[in-house]
Parts: structure tokens; sequence; C-alpha cells
């Protein structure tokens, strides 16, 4: 999975958590979850949680603070799913 | 001390209807929400029969926002997320607030957090995965979830809170909210309760055996205050609400007004003198009784319709001699009686907020609900006051004054006394 087809899953991912369905469908990597996408923080672990069983990966609790823009969720993304591997 | 505590909204989540239009036409005409359930056979329970709204989740789809409403799981609180919605669209309220509504408050009463929920935490807790369960679950466990979902969506800011005292705690919701507006502390409230009775909370009833057994084959029937044949209660869910407003407060956005709260007390007998855990003292109900009436300024010749907790167990020979020691009334001279148990049945902390949403009704059109399944009136209660006092089919009467009151364990009773509204 290139990290384009990580954006295209991570939009199904982040889906239910925000109400903002035009900007959701217009998601970069530079798009801010809780700026841009207006997703409350305590979601944010939900997110994480959905992300685990989507890309059948762990993610550690460092790892998972980093994740609060789609660039830093792809890299992290990438980053457990090469370990899998 | 000279406010007047109007009630401007109705919501309600009902065995035998949901919304308020449903729930008025199925209380006129006697109409039973009690129902078989066949996982309650499967499950070995002594009562397979409860009062379960015909609610779904799409109901309150337009509600809450929709993120909100994914990974809500807790039927108590949609419940009273409808119920509560619908008084405050009711009272004529506009739903969206930027600001927040520093008049306005919320006592919404619940007895027990989602149990389901809690089992899915027990669940993945013992499996060593309790960080799978997300920021979702302390919200729908949490006694005061529904409370915080409401005020949360519509923005109240008053004093917000969850009040739990078992069976009483619907009216004494209502009690609370009148008394934050009486004292001039809140110019509004939103008061109820909710309660989803699941086969967990059942069960517990259920193995105390105070439940009806004996109606499995005729659910409509089960439920039967008053009578000699009544074999215990039957277990219900739902939720009601009701908009509590300073008179002054709704003349001036002018409101329609339903009915005013004259007054209510509440307190305990203290578990003594034939109080316990389970069983209320008669000392501590006539006192609450007898101090209604006092705050309400009117005495018991003033009653039109007592609407009372008559579960169906004895205790409901003991409720009428306590309703006739506080009220001085007995026989031809007592007043009508009903108990929308017959119909719903006993709706636990739910109970207080959808009979007083009924007591409301009363009021406003004029009528006295029929009693269900009540052929053969227990004889203990026929000594004390006579048989037209329960009426079995629907009542036009004028209505001016209603008591309500609930009893629950802990030994805990409370009374409200309402009235139509006079200017």
């Amino acid at each position: 999975m290139d990290r384009r087809e990580i954006l295209e899953e991570l939009k199904k991912v982040l889906a239910p958590y925000t109400e903002d369905k035009e900007m959701l469908a217009g998601v970069n990597e530079q798009t801010d979850l809780i700026k841009d996408l207006k997703i409350n923080s305590a979601n944010l672990v939900d997110i994480i949680i959905d992300a685990e069983a989507k890309y059948n990966i762990e993610i550690d609790m460092d790892s998972s603070e980093k994740m609060v823009d789609v660039k830093s969720c792809i890299d992290v993304i990438a980053e457990k799913m090469n370990v899998q591997k | 001390m000279s406010r007047r505590v109007v009630i401007t909204g109705l919501g309600v989540v009902a065995p035998n209807g949901v919304g308020v239009p449903d729930f008025l036409q199925s209380i006129r005409s006697g109409v039973s929400g009690i129902r078989f359930i066949p996982e309650y056979q499967q499950l070995n329970f002594n009562c397979q029969v409860t009062g379960l709204p015909e609610f779904e989740w799409n109901h309150i789809k337009n509600y809450i926002p929709e993120v909100a409403l994914n990974g809500l799981k807790a039927i108590s609180i949609g419940y009273g997320i409808k119920a509560a919605l619908d008084a405050w669209a009711d009272a004529g309220n506009k739903t969206d607030s930027d600001q927040p509504r520093w008049e306005t408050g919320c006592i919404f009463g619940s007895s027990v957090g989602d149990t389901t929920v809690v089992k899915n935490v027990i669940t993945r807790v013992d499996a060593r995965e309790s960080k799978k369960l997300g920021s979702r679950v302390v919200e729908q466990i949490m006694n005061s979830g529904v409370t915080a979902y409401i005020s949360g969506r519509l923005g109240l800011a008053n004093r917000v809170t969850t009040n739990s005292a078992a069976c009483a705690t619907g009216t004494q919701a209502i009690l609370m909210g009148y008394e934050q507006i009486k004292h001039g502390l809140a110019k509004r409230m939103l008061v109820g309760s909710t309660e989803h009775v699941d086969s967990y909370i059942f069960g517990t009833f259920d193995s105390m055996r105070v439940l009806a057994r004996k109606f499995n084959h005729l659910p409509e029937e089960a439920s039967r205050p008053m009578s000699a044949s009544a074999g215990g209660f039957v277990p219900g869910s739902g939720a009601g609400a009701l908009i509590l407003e300073d008179l002054e407060f709704a003349l001036q956005r002018n409101a329609t007004i339903y009915a005013e709260v004259l007054g209510g007390s509440s307190n305990s007998g203290g578990q003594r003198s034939g109080g316990t855990m389970t069983a209320p003292g008669p000392g501590g109900i006539v006192r609450c009784i007898a101090e209604a009436m006092e705050k309400s300024a009117i005495s018991g010749r003033s009653i039109d319709l007592i609407c009372g907790h008559l579960t169906a167990t004895v205790a409901d020979i003991l409720e009428i001699q306590n309703w006739g020691l506080a009220l001085d009334r007995k026989g031809d001279d007592f007043p009508l009686i009903n108990s929308l148990k017959s119909m719903i049945g006993h709706c636990l902390t739910a109970a207080g907020s959808i009979e007083a949403v009924a007591v409301v009704l009363q009021i406003m059109h004029q009528f006295v609900h029929p009693n269900l399944n009540l052929q053969d009136p227990h004889p203990e209660i026929l000594k004390m006051i006579s048989t037209d006092k329960m009426p079995t089919t629907m009542i036009k009467k004028e209505i001016n004054t209603i008591a309500k009151a609930n009893f629950g364990f802990g030994d805990i009773n409370t009374c409200l006394i309402f009235s139509k509204y006079n200017n």
C-alpha cells in the first residue's frame, strides 16, 4: 500500500468523526485533524483504534501521540505496515 | 417567594407511545404497551413480559450531530435525548444556540449507566484489551451521561445534574427543578428521567421475586395495580421530560402554558417504623404528601385525582391507606385514583417523569385515564374507598388539581401537586 492508497483508506477511517464532509473529500497530507476537520480531540484515540483494525497494525502510545495531521498519520501507518511485513 | 412555576413543554418515550400525540391517544383509550419477550423465556426469567418503547435510533438521527450519534450505544441515553429535545421543541424553543443558556438548567434522573456498555468494558478489560475501548465509553456508563448529552446539545448552562433516588427519581427531578426556579436561581429547567431495563437489570428484579409471573401468555393483562389478582410489577422502560418555567419568563416569551406545579415534597421514612430498604414506611409517606399539600397551600379536599405509585404489589393497599390518612378522605369522599403502570408497567427511574407527563396531559385535556386490568379490585382496598373511585374507562371531567407521588427503594418518597393554570 503506497501513501496515496493509505490516504484513501484513511478518509474512510476519519469519516465518522467529522461533520465537514466537504473538507474530508478534499483531504491532503497538510490537513490538520483538529483545526481543519474539526475533530474532537478526545476522538483521536478512536481514530487510532479504528486505524489499527483497518490496516491490521498496532500503534504504540508514543507513535499515536504524533498523529495530529494527515501526513503524520500516514507516516506512522506506513511505518507500522512495514514493520508488519 | 411569589414566583410561580409552570409547565410549557412535554416529551415522552413510553412503552405505549413514542412522542406525546401517540402517548396521549394511548392513555385516553387504555392501550397497553406490555409485550412478551421470547428472550426472557430463554433466560429462564419468572416474568417474561415488559413495557418496551418502540424506539429506534433513527428517531434521534437529526437530534444530535452524526458524529455524536455514531458510537452511541446506551439506549437509556437515546430515550432521554428524544424525550428532552421533544419537550424543548414543544415549548417553542430553538434547538441551536451559539451561547450558553445561563438561565436554563437540566436535572435528568438516571439509576444506572448502560449495563450493556458496561458488559463490553468488562469483556475487553478481562481480555487485556482496555486500550481498544476508546473515548466514547465513559460518557455512556457515567450516570450523568444522559444529562450531559442533553445539556450539551441545547447549551443549558444553569445547574446541570443527574439525580438518583430509585423509583422516586423522576418526581424528585421535577421537584428539584421546580425549587431551582422557585428560589430564583434559574428561569427555566429541563427536567425528567430515563430508564432502560435490559436483561441484566431485569434479571436482578426477577430474582427478588417481586415481578408478575402468571401472565406471560397474556402480556397486556400482566400489570394489575389495585386488583386482588395483582401478583407483582412488570418492569418498563422509557423516558419523560418536562420544561418548567418561571411564569413571568414564560409570559414574556408568549409561551403556551400547560399546567402549574403548585409545590411538592421529597423525604425519606429513614428506614424506620416499617420503612426498609425495599418497603416505604407509612410515616414518611403521609408526612411527604401532607407537606406537599402544605407547600402548595391546598388541603386534601382540593385534590380531584391521585396519580399513584401503585405498582401492583401488596404495597398498593398500604399506599391507598396512606393517601386516605394524608388527605383525610375515604369511601365515597375519596378522590379518583389511577395508575399508569396498568398500561406501561413500572418504568422505575423513568416512572415519575413519564407519569408526570400523563398528569399534565390529563389536566390539559380534562380527562382521567382508565385503570386497566381492574375487574377485581382488592377487597382490602374496597374497605377504604368505593369502587367508582378507580375508573376502568376514560372519564371526561373537570380536573383542577392532581396529586402525584412515587416511592423508591431506600424508603424515599416524593409527592408533587399539579394544577390547571389559572391567571
